[in-house]
């Protein structure tokens, strides 16, 4: 037998080993090895994001169950460097009375779901995709419900873990029509056997409401807003940008892919559902009060800015759609970054509590404001030119009028972005947020979001790497 | 052989609608989950039944069928961990009470 096939999967052996290292680092160390835990995850994950920085060559492995394109190995990158932001933002919460003792868990759990979008990027068959998914959801699901004695925490969880089966369930109910008609499942061979049938659409229609769930694209968002809000907030903040940005790139691989010949079908579905997802989002994250509810609309309505990226099928699409998951993944994790540590310090979420944010916490209110700038595009930041580039694609595709409804959908959105900011910087209040001092990873953390947020944008040499490995139809 | 395929798939297709209205309607969070369930197992039937009539000199629908118990049987075991949290938390897993969130 020829094991040297495993070398294509490097980096998810990589991946896997970091998970036994710190699982059995966890048994080892007592009391005194676990002050040590966070930085020794930081340090061994920022290895692993270095070591597979740079991209190989197109491969196929295991008889094409496994599959790599270079694209990959930008968007692994992108995911690793996100879940290394998070792991800085953890420490003030991990070091928390109720949780000190089982932060082991949280840093296991949350690789076991990275190692699961790995899967389900590179998969080249549905079994492999199935799996890839599931091990990223189910460990998700104890992630959401991690902080056990609070019954926010466990009603989320509850409500995370049966929207995840239900989609799963109807994914697989697609993924079983599929193989009725076409009698295979690896994705080289499917594409010769869809014809456009009606089971075919149908089987199709279930497999992107299961998608739908896991991106939440409106109508299959109602579990989102309740599951962030619940949610630790470092949970909240992987949710949003880890898990959708890996699922967003695998959705828009598969529907090139495997799909692909049933173009004009898929991308009328996903017409009427960018248009509902931006609006219904928009509207809903006007009334929203509680920050970590306003982020999660702002969140779903961003998704569908992301599938704008994908309806084209077209080069420039995976390239903006890339782009567009880094540069929010940057902001996203900033706002969040903010938010978990003035949660954290002084328990305030509620966009009332902000109120003259200024005056007592001046740089943690910068960092907010350039992350909502960012979030809502405004020009000199670099969400700016991730939706004039989304846009871009949509409007070569020919979509002229779906990227004006989103147009018009930005300016409703910069106006709830800027109430926060109006609220940090305007409306008077007695009785601020008192100056909080973060812990230094924390700060090191919103460093970085605030060089992303302003040099992704400028630096074009970012934008050109990545479309320098993306591909088309 | 006896019978047919569309024989299987409207027991399968039955199973999936059940499953989903169940999960529509049923106010218990055991009950949700014994609906979801029905609806794994559904596309189970589905990919032996495939298998068996359709492409019945490969095995790859009984081998997908296999992995997908797996999966859901691990779906299931974290899905009743954390009901049974709830069940801690508030002595009772009805629907109505988990509304803590909302507006």
């Amino acid at each position: 037998m020829d094991y040297s096939m495993f070398l294509n999967i490097k980096e998810e052996l990589m991946l896997i080993s970091l998970i036994v290292i710190l699982l059995l680092y966890d048994l080892i160390a007592g009391e005194k090895g676990r002050k040590y835990f966070g930085l020794t995850a930081c340090i061994l994950l920022g290895i692993h994001t270095i070591a597979n920085l740079f991209p190989g060559e197109p491969v196929e492995a295991f008889g094409g169950m496994y599959q790599y394109t270079p694209m990959m190995t930008i968007v692994k990158s992108i995911l690793n460097i996100g879940t290394l932001l998070i792991f800085m933002q953890a420490n003030t919460w991990l070091n928390r009375e109720d949780t000190k003792f089982k932060q082991g868990e949280y840093y296991v759990l949350t690789l076991s779901t990275l190692l699961g979008m790995y899967f389900m990027i590179s998969a080249g068959h549905f079994l492999m995709f199935l799996i890839g998914l599931e091990t990223a959801s189910i460990p998700m699901a104890a992630l959401v419900a991690f902080d056990k004695y609070k019954h926010n925490s466990a009603e989320a969880g509850a409500k995370y873990i049966l929207s995840a089966v239900f989609s799963s369930g109807l994914l697989l109910y697609g993924l079983s029509l599929i193989y009725g008609t076409v009698g295979t499942l690896y994705f080289n061979d499917i594409p010769a056997g869809i014809d456009g049938n009606p089971l075919q659409i149908l089987a199709f229609v279930f497999f992107f409401a299961g998608m739908g769930f896991k991106i939440s694209l409106v109508p299959f968002h109602l579990w989102t807003a309740d599951t962030y809000q619940g949610a630790p907030t470092n949970v909240t903040s992987y949710l949003s940008v880890v898990s959708k940005g890996s699922a967003v790139f695998v959705l828009m691989i598969i529907l090139m892919k495997v799909f692909g010949n049933i173009m004009a079908q898929w991308q009328a579905i996903l017409y009427g559902v960018v248009i509902v997802t931006i609006t219904i989002a928009n509207l809903f994250a006007l009334r929203q009060q509680n920050l970590k509810r306003f982020l999660a609309y702002s969140s779903i309505s961003q998704a569908g800015y992301i599938m704008l990226g994908v309806i084209g099928g077209s080069t420039l699409g995976m390239t903006s759609l890339v782009y567009y998951v880094l540069v929010y993944m940057v902001a996203n994790l900033a706002a969040f970054g903010v938010i978990s540590i003035i949660r954290q310090r002084s328990g305030k979420i509620d966009m009332n509590d902000y109120n003259g944010l200024y005056k007592t916490n001046p740089k943690l209110s910068i960092v907010m404001t350039l992350a909502l700038f960012s979030l809502a595009g405004i020009p000199p930041f670099a969400g700016f030119f991730s939706k004039f580039f989304i846009f871009a694609a949509a409007f070569q595709a020919g979509f002229h009028l779906l990227v004006f409804i989103a147009l018009i959908n930005t300016i409703i959105s910069l106006y709830y972005y800027l109430l926060v900011v109006k609220a940090m910087f305007i409306n008077e209040n007695d009785a601020p947020i008192a100056t909080i001092h973060s812990d230094n990873y924390t700060k090191l953390s919103l460093v970085l979001c605030t060089a992303g947020i302003v040099v992704l944008g400028i630096l074009s040499i970012v934008y050109d790497k990545i479309s320098l490995f993306s591909y088309g139809i | 052989m006896g019978i047919q395929v569309e024989y299987y798939l409207i027991v399968s297709t039955i199973m999936l609608f059940a499953g989903i209205y169940g999960f529509l309607t049923r106010r218990n969070l055991l009950a949700m989950l014994i609906s979801v369930e029905l609806i794994l197992n559904s596309a189970d039937i589905n990919f032996a039944v495939f298998n068996r009539y359709l492409f019945p000199d490969k095995l790859e629908g009984f081998f997908f069928t296999l992995f997908s118990i797996g999966i859901s049987a691990a779906e299931t075991a974290v899905a009743i961990a954390i009901i049974i949290n709830i069940y801690r938390n508030i002595q009772n897993i009805q629907v109505k009470d988990i509304d803590k969130m909302k507006h």
